[in-house]
């Protein structure tokens, strides 16, 4: 369902970035493909939403323990499981979205031949590019919603405004899947996909999911604010605690630009990759 | 390795064209099973597998249903069978890497079930279907095949050296294996089968999916091999394979023996010398069986064309034509192994 | 139309047949040969992870853990980092366990199929199970030596107690492997299997073992499952030498449990390898 909305949202403006012929509006045909190619194997993608979970239980329960409250974002204390909450949200959106858009489309574009095989027909590879992104995005998005649920369970939502984080999650998700897509377009064996583990697992550890910025002297404060997961993390701990601000805007727009700039690259790239 | 030892020259194979089930046995066999076991019997004659009853099944399916087989030292032996008719369930059970369901197996005089490791290091394995460390290159593939078979690691550089050149890969040596066409693939994998210096060589399928180019040059390697005395057994549903490289061969069907000999001895018992082969417009055109018998010895009715067998093709087709037989186009060819199997089973080999 | 058939003198076999710790020592070759290519890549997972792991929780979320008074109790009274450390060696030897134990394994017996050539040499199945499994053992080991040398450059070691850490690790670490690659040996669908091994086993028990904080924080219901899995044990063990905490009758316990879960792990491994490559 959400499928159909997003296609009618970015459908309007494609057809002037991209060349007539790249796209056929059917990008839904490609998420509907990929349900249906989880039908066997349905526990995988099921056993995606308990990975957040465990971490929140574990690190929330036993290190919190350790840890006591740390401050929030408007500086009242919360405790540590309403610290990490969100920063496992905000990962989990970005793990999920960049193993769809990576290793999937790269084995689907390698030894599978999927896409070539759909260019055959009228799909072009913008319909290609945001039918993955889409996918990524159902999936990213149903994994959101039964986090949230979780942590309303354990009474770590402190404000309705946590409703947003809902979309806020597609949109951090929306992001990474095309900046992933467009970093697999250039992609040549699976030894480069290291490199990937390289970017994601240190935002994982230090973009504030854990702790506070306030541990990192100054300088290493500007890196770490750098980073994609930082604003998801911020974005998503704001909204979740209620503490709500103009600055949010800040991080929305971050993510924009990025999903903008990766769906444009992917696109044409594999444009030029699949010969349109 | 060029002097060519003559050997008593009293077992000719054709002899088994009188007899099915048991061969002529060469003289040395009876003093290579009492004297010393096989194993020391480096002399032509020695029985380097000897079958009686092999079985194997898989829960219901008995994929070998008691099969005799003797392969004697220094011959090339075939064993011929459409898919599915039990030839690599039969060959893994002579490599020893899978255990007989029933009968009893001898290989270089041992027992599988008991000395598998000391059979195994003595002979070669070509397997049906390709399990090259795809992580290696073309040169550590067989060094480190040949450590598997307790090679020192000098020797086994050495080896693998020899063997390069010997597969006609010794510019590909540090290539990935991966990289390799299909006919390279496999003479690396039988170079590599042959590290050990066996003494005798199993070959599953060893051409199945090359190219005719590919296929000769493999089978220059095997006849090189042979010359060298090495035992090979092969398998293979090609019958032009068979008939090029075997000495003597079984034809298997359905797990069994369906029947044995050398190829020119099979074809002469179970074949006429030639075959005509006739093709007709239509069905209607095309005369019955009945309407031909007294023209050849025997007729095969394929969908597409019949088959004669007489002993002179080109008499029984002037018979044929005086007689007003008008077929759309006629071919006289010598008789193969396929008309063998044909003639067997009633099914042709190759579907 | 009797022929004569002429044929050379045979060959004579160079091929013997190896005592099994060598044949073991030679399939270990074998990964030895492959890793010289490729060492890179694993390098990354293998070393870089609990480094990043160490200085996240270690440094970043120690500063925190340190201020803290009910801190003191949970540790010991030892910096989190020092606390830490140990735990991460024998977390480390557990995920290269896991990680070569899976995909690796299945993928030698179903698409590689390296097992099976091994099988057509005078090397037995058994022999090949084992020589992986040591394989898998000595890639713990090199990893843990790098990780303990970075460690003792973060200021992390408290002494030479942590070389014992690096022992009880991998054994933590083989009696893991074992089992996972007995698993790995037997299953047919590997995507489902393996994705549930994953997120139902292995990232619990890294973390309800003990690595980050000691068990007795977690709810009293979720303490038996911790003490089940051998990462438990092995942290145990790993923290008490470095730390020089560990009294004798709970040593021999956790080593006594993870000696156990070895020999019957490798049994397990052998028999499968056998059933699987005689078929
Ligand atoms: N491991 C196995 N498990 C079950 N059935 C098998 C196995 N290997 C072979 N078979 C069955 O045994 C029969 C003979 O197979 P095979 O020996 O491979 O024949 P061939 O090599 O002549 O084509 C086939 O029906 C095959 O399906
Ligand atoms: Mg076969």
């Amino acid at each position: 369902m959400s499928g159909h909305v997003r296609q009618a949202r970015v459908r309007l403006p494609l057809p002037r970035i991209f060349p007539v012929g790249c796209y056929a509006g059917r990008a839904r045909v490609l998420v509907l493909r990929s349900a249906l190619g989880y039908r066997r194997s349905w526990p995988v993608l099921v056993s995606g939403f308990f990975e957040p979970v465990f971490y929140l239980f574990a690190m929330g329960q036993g290190l919190g323990r350790l840890v006591g409250d740390l401050p929030g974002p408007d500086g009242a204390p919360i405790s540590y499981s309403a610290f990490i909450a969100p920063g496992l949200l905000a990962a989990s959106a970005m793990n999920g979205a960049v193993l769809d858009s990576t290793y999937n489309v790269f084995f689907k574009l390698r030894y599978a031949k999927l896409y070539d095989a759909m260019l055959a027909t009228p799909l072009g590879p913008t319909d290609i590019a945001l039918g993955e992104i889409g996918w990524a995005l159902l999936r990213g998005g149903l994994y959101s919603l039964g986090f949230l649920s979780v942590m309303g369970a354990f009474g770590l939502l402190g404000s309705p405004w946590a409703l947003l984080a809902l979309p806020s999650a597609l949109l951090v998700g929306f992001a990474f899947a095309a900046v992933g897509m467009a970093a697999t377009s250039f992609m040549r064996s699976w030894q480069d996909f290291d490199l990937i583990q390289l970017v994601i697992m240190p935002m994982f550890l230090f973009a504030t999911t854990f702790f506070p910025l306030g541990v990192y002297p100054r300088s290493l404060q500007l890196v770490v604010e750098s980073l994609p997961l930082f604003h998801a993390v911020e974005l998503m701990r704001d909204l979740t605690t209620g503490v709500v601000h103009a600055g949010l805007l800040v991080h929305v727009g971050y993510f924009v630009v990025m999903a903008a700039l990766g769906t444009i690259v992917a696109a044409r790239r594999l444009r030029a990759l699949l010969l349109c | 390795m060029s002097a060519l030892r003559p050997v008593s020259g009293k077992y000719g194979y054709g002899h088994t064209s009188h007899s099915l089930v048991g061969f002529v046995r060469p003289p040395g066999y009876r003093r290579a099973v009492s004297e010393d076991g096989f194993n020391s019997g480096s002399e032509n004659g020695a029985v380097l597998v000897k079958a009686r009853g092999l079985s194997k099944r898989f829960g219901p399916l008995e994929a070998v249903r008691g099969i005799d087989l003797d392969v004697i030292r220094g011959e090339v032996f075939g064993l011929l069978g459409p898919n599915g008719a039990g030839k690599s369930s039969a060959m893994r059970m002579l490599a020893c890497v899978s255990p007989r369901s029933a009968g009893s197996l001898h290989v270089l005089g041992m027992d599988p079930d008991v000395d598998g490791p000391a059979i195994r290091a003595r002979i070669g394995v070509v397997p049906q279907l390709d399990n090259l460390d795809v992580d290696l290159s073309v040169r550590e593939n067989l060094q480190i095949y040949g450590r598997y078979f307790g090679l020192s690691r000098a020797r086994a550089r050495q080896r693998a050296a020899e063997l390069l050149r010997f597969a006609q890969l010794a510019d590909r040596a540090d290539s990935q294996v991966e990289s390799l066409s299909g006919g390279m693939r496999r003479r690396l994998i039988v170079a590599r089968s042959l590290v050990n210096d066996p003494e005798l060589l199993l070959l599953d399928e060893p051409t199945t999916g090359l190219d005719p180019q590919a296929r000769h040059q493999l089978w220059d390697r095997l006849y090189q091999l042979k010359q060298h005395g090495v035992t090979q057994l092969i398998t293979t549903h090609y019958m032009d394979e068979a008939e090029r490289l075997c000495d003597r061969l079984v034809v298997m069907d359905a797990g069994v023996i369906a029947a044995e000999g050398s190829p020119a001895a099979l074809i002469k018992r179970y074949s006429t010398r030639d075959v005509l082969e006739l093709r007709f417009a239509s069905q209607v055109s095309r005369p019955t069986p009945t309407e031909l018998a007294g023209f050849v010895e025997r007729v095969e009715e394929l969908p597409d064309r019949l088959l004669l067998y007489a002993d002179d093709g080109e008499a029984a087709l002037g018979a044929l034509h005086r007689a007003g037989v008008r077929p759309r186009a006629s071919l006289v060819r010598r008789s193969s192994l396929e008309d063998v199997f044909l003639r067997l089973t009633g099914r042709s080999l190759v579907e | 139309m009797a022929e004569l058939t002429t044929y050379p003198t045979p060959p004579r076999a160079a091929g013997r047949v190896l005592p099994g710790w060598l044949s073991a020592l030679v399939v270990v070759e074998r990964f030895w040969t492959w890793y010289r290519h490729g060492w890179r890549a694993t390098a990354v997972t293998s070393v870089l992870q609990p480094l990043l792991f160490l200085l996240a929780f270690g440094v970043g979320l120690g500063s925190l853990v340190n201020t803290g008074g009910r801190a003191i109790a949970a540790t010991g009274g030892v910096p989190y980092l020092m606390y830490l450390a140990p735990g991460l060696l024998a977390m480390s030897a557990v995920q290269i366990a896991a990680f070569e134990s899976t995909y690796p394994v299945l993928s030698a017996f179903k698409w590689q199929r390296i097992y099976q050539a091994m099988a057509a040499s005078p090397i037995t199945p058994g022999q090949i199970a084992i020589g992986n499994l040591t394989w898998i053992g000595l890639r713990m080991l090199s990893s843990g030596v790098v990780y303990v040398l970075i460690i003792a450059l973060l200021g992390g070691v408290r002494g030479f107690g942590v070389v014992l850490s690096l022992l009880c690790a991998t054994l933590c670490g083989l009696a893991f492997s074992s089992l996972v690659m007995t698993f790995a040996s037997v299953i047919r669908n590997e995507e489902v299997a393996f994705s549930a091994f994953f997120r139902f086993v292995l990232i619990p028990m890294t973390l309800f073992s003990g690595t980050f904080f000691p068990i007795t924080r977690l709810p009293a219901w979720v303490r038996p499952v911790a003490w089940v899995t051998p990462l438990w044990h092995g942290t145990e063990l790993s923290r008490g030498v470095a730390l020089g905490t560990l009294r004798l009758l709970p040593a021999l316990g956790h080593l006594g449990y993870l000696l156990a879960l070895l020999a019957l792990g490798a049994g397990l491994l052998k028999r499968r390898f056998q059933r699987r490559l005689s078929t």
